[in-house]
């Protein structure tokens, strides 16, 4: 591997962020109204029916880890789309690129823009509703490392899909978080799904960040053995999605897909 | 052949029913530009993409500087580099941004420089933090035409560089890539549609038809040996009736 051609990927999408405002809106404008529209509706709950639980750390807490998880995936996938928007596919992988270091760009460049969201998140949750995340402590930066893997995951095997059918699938990797938002478990606990739909929430790691999310700030518990079940998951998923991956671009070799990427919009 | 920088063997590509490349042999020696001639639909571009290591091959070899491209991809095409019309560099970076992106890809020594003297030779200065997306059709010809050099490339693989360049433009670029062939030693194989251009230009010429190289030799000489006026005129006729020339 070459730390110098992984580099070449990262410096592409620093080129395109640089002195760019509406890249850079993009980045942070999203999850800045997702935290300020929580961020009330939260206020609003306690406010109401004489709460006796505080609504903020729970459910301010849990938009602040999806929109994370929502960010990383999208940072890998933007960084992505930049090379099949402006037709550049064939550029990159007729030169010396190997596959692991373009998804070793990709994964670099997500770090760099997700570290960055989450860092705003935790400034607005922190000044305009007086939840600091941060005060979570270290169980909090382990619930995140399962997300971001999570993320990675997700932004790896949802670009695989859009390399192996083009452009026209662009659309897969902006449901596919959504799809599995019902089942994370982010606003609600696994156990209020169906019995029957508890095992999709199982096999997901975010179910278990977000249950213990829950455990740690309403109970003052934390789980360790969710967090490793989660973290295992998570890892498994990211291995995976890299497999994937490399078999959707030994397809796209094989079918003289690249081209397509030149051509179609 | 001697130093052959690129060895194709019986190189083919079928996708379902269609053959597109059937059955290929060929060979580009070190400072032989080579060209690859053929009616729209022939197999230029496929051969071309399966030579790139962008595009598998269904069966038959491809070695460059003695090294087989299946296994040792990255190494290898380290030394090849491309321009093609279809291949554009990213519009939404500036040229030098591009270039050394390029260099870097490519793994060239002292990039920043190596960036700044292509957009020397290539008449490029003016042009440095423009973004791409915003020149003219040549002067992106140009651009994609230094990045293909970035890397001095012991082979290069042109699919119509002159394609877009008025004839001022096109003879200087012509001559530059004619100089840097012998003076690097470096293989080129070249798909124009200009019959002129290629006359000019190559050593050497295969003419592809429904995926077979039907005819190859001196370009100066070739349309006498097959009693035809020029290269063109025996070029529309590998176009319209392949079978009668076929061997």
């Amino acid at each position: 591997m070459s730390l110098i051609r992984v580099s070449a990927i990262i410096l592409r999408q620093f080129f395109l962020l640089r002195k760019n405002i509406t890249r850079i809106c993009n980045i942070f404008l999203w999850i800045t109204l997702d935290v300020i529209l929580w961020g009330f509706t939260t206020r609003y709950l306690n406010s109401v029916g004489q709460a006796t639980f505080d609504f903020v750390p729970v459910l301010l807490g849990a938009v602040i880890l999806w929109s994370f998880l929502i960010r990383v995936q999208q940072g890998v996938i933007l960084a992505f789309f930049e090379d099949m928007w402006s037709r550049n596919f064939l550029n990159l992988f007729a030169s010396p690129l190997k596959v692991n270091e373009y998804i070793l760009g990709l994964i670099v460049a997500s770090i760099t823009t997700s570290s960055a969201g989450f860092a705003v998140m935790t400034l607005i949750g922190s000044f305009a509703f007086g939840f600091n995340i941060l005060s979570l402590g270290l169980p909090l930066f382990l619930f995140l490392l399962v997300i971001f893997l999570f993320g990675l995951a997700l932004g790896i095997v949802t670009t695989a899909f859009v390399f192996r059918f083009g452009p026209a699938a662009e659309w897969l990797a902006w449901l596919v978080p959504f799809m599995l938002g019902p089942f994370a478990g982010v606003f609600y606990p696994i156990a209020a799904l169906p019995s029957s739909l508890q095992p999709i929430a199982k096999a997901i790691p975010p179910s278990y960040v977000f249950e213990g999310l829950r455990s740690l700030v309403i109970h003052g518990t934390f789980s360790p053995e969710k967090l490793i079940l989660g973290a295992v998951l998570a890892a498994a998923y990211l291995v995976l999605a890299y497999f994937v991956f490399i078999q959707m671009f030994k397809i796209v070799l094989k079918k003289g897909l690249l081209t397509r990427f030149t051509s179609e919009t | 052949m001697q130093n052959p920088v690129l060895t194709v063997k019986n190189l083919s590509k079928a996708y379902k029913d269609i053959e597109a490349v059937r059955d290929v042999s060929f060979s580009v020696a070190a400072g032989e530009v080579v060209g690859l001639l053929g009616p729209n639909g022939a197999g230029k571009t496929t051969t071309i993409s399966m030579l790139m290591g962008v595009l598998e091959p269904t069966s038959g070899s491809i070695e460059i500087l003695g090294k087989p491209l299946r296994g040792n991809r990255s190494e290898v095409m380290a030394k090849t580099n491309f321009s093609a019309v279809y291949a554009q560099l990213p519009g939404n970076l500036t040229v030098w941004q591009n270039l050394y992106i390029f260099c870097l890809l490519y793994e060239v020594p002292a990039a920043k420089k190596r960036a700044n003297e292509m957009l020397t030779a290539f008449e490029l200065t003016e042009f440095r933090n423009t973004k791409c997306g915003l020149l003219s059709s040549g002067e992106n010809t140009r651009v994609m035409l230094a990045k293909a050099m970035v890397n001095s490339p012991a082979l290069l693989f042109l699919d119509e560089p002159t394609a877009s360049l008025d004839p001022l433009n096109a003879h200087l670029i012509r001559e530059k890539i004619h100089y840097y062939a012998a003076e690097a030693k470096a293989g080129i194989l070249w798909t124009s549609h200009n019959m002129h251009e290629v006359e000019a230009v190559c050593d050497r010429v295969l003419f592809l038809s429904h995926g077979k190289i039907l005819l190859a030799g001196d370009p100066k000489l070739l349309p006498q040996e097959h009693g035809k006026k020029d290269l063109e005129e025996l070029f529309i006729t590998v176009a319209r009736e392949p079978l009668s020339l076929e061997l």
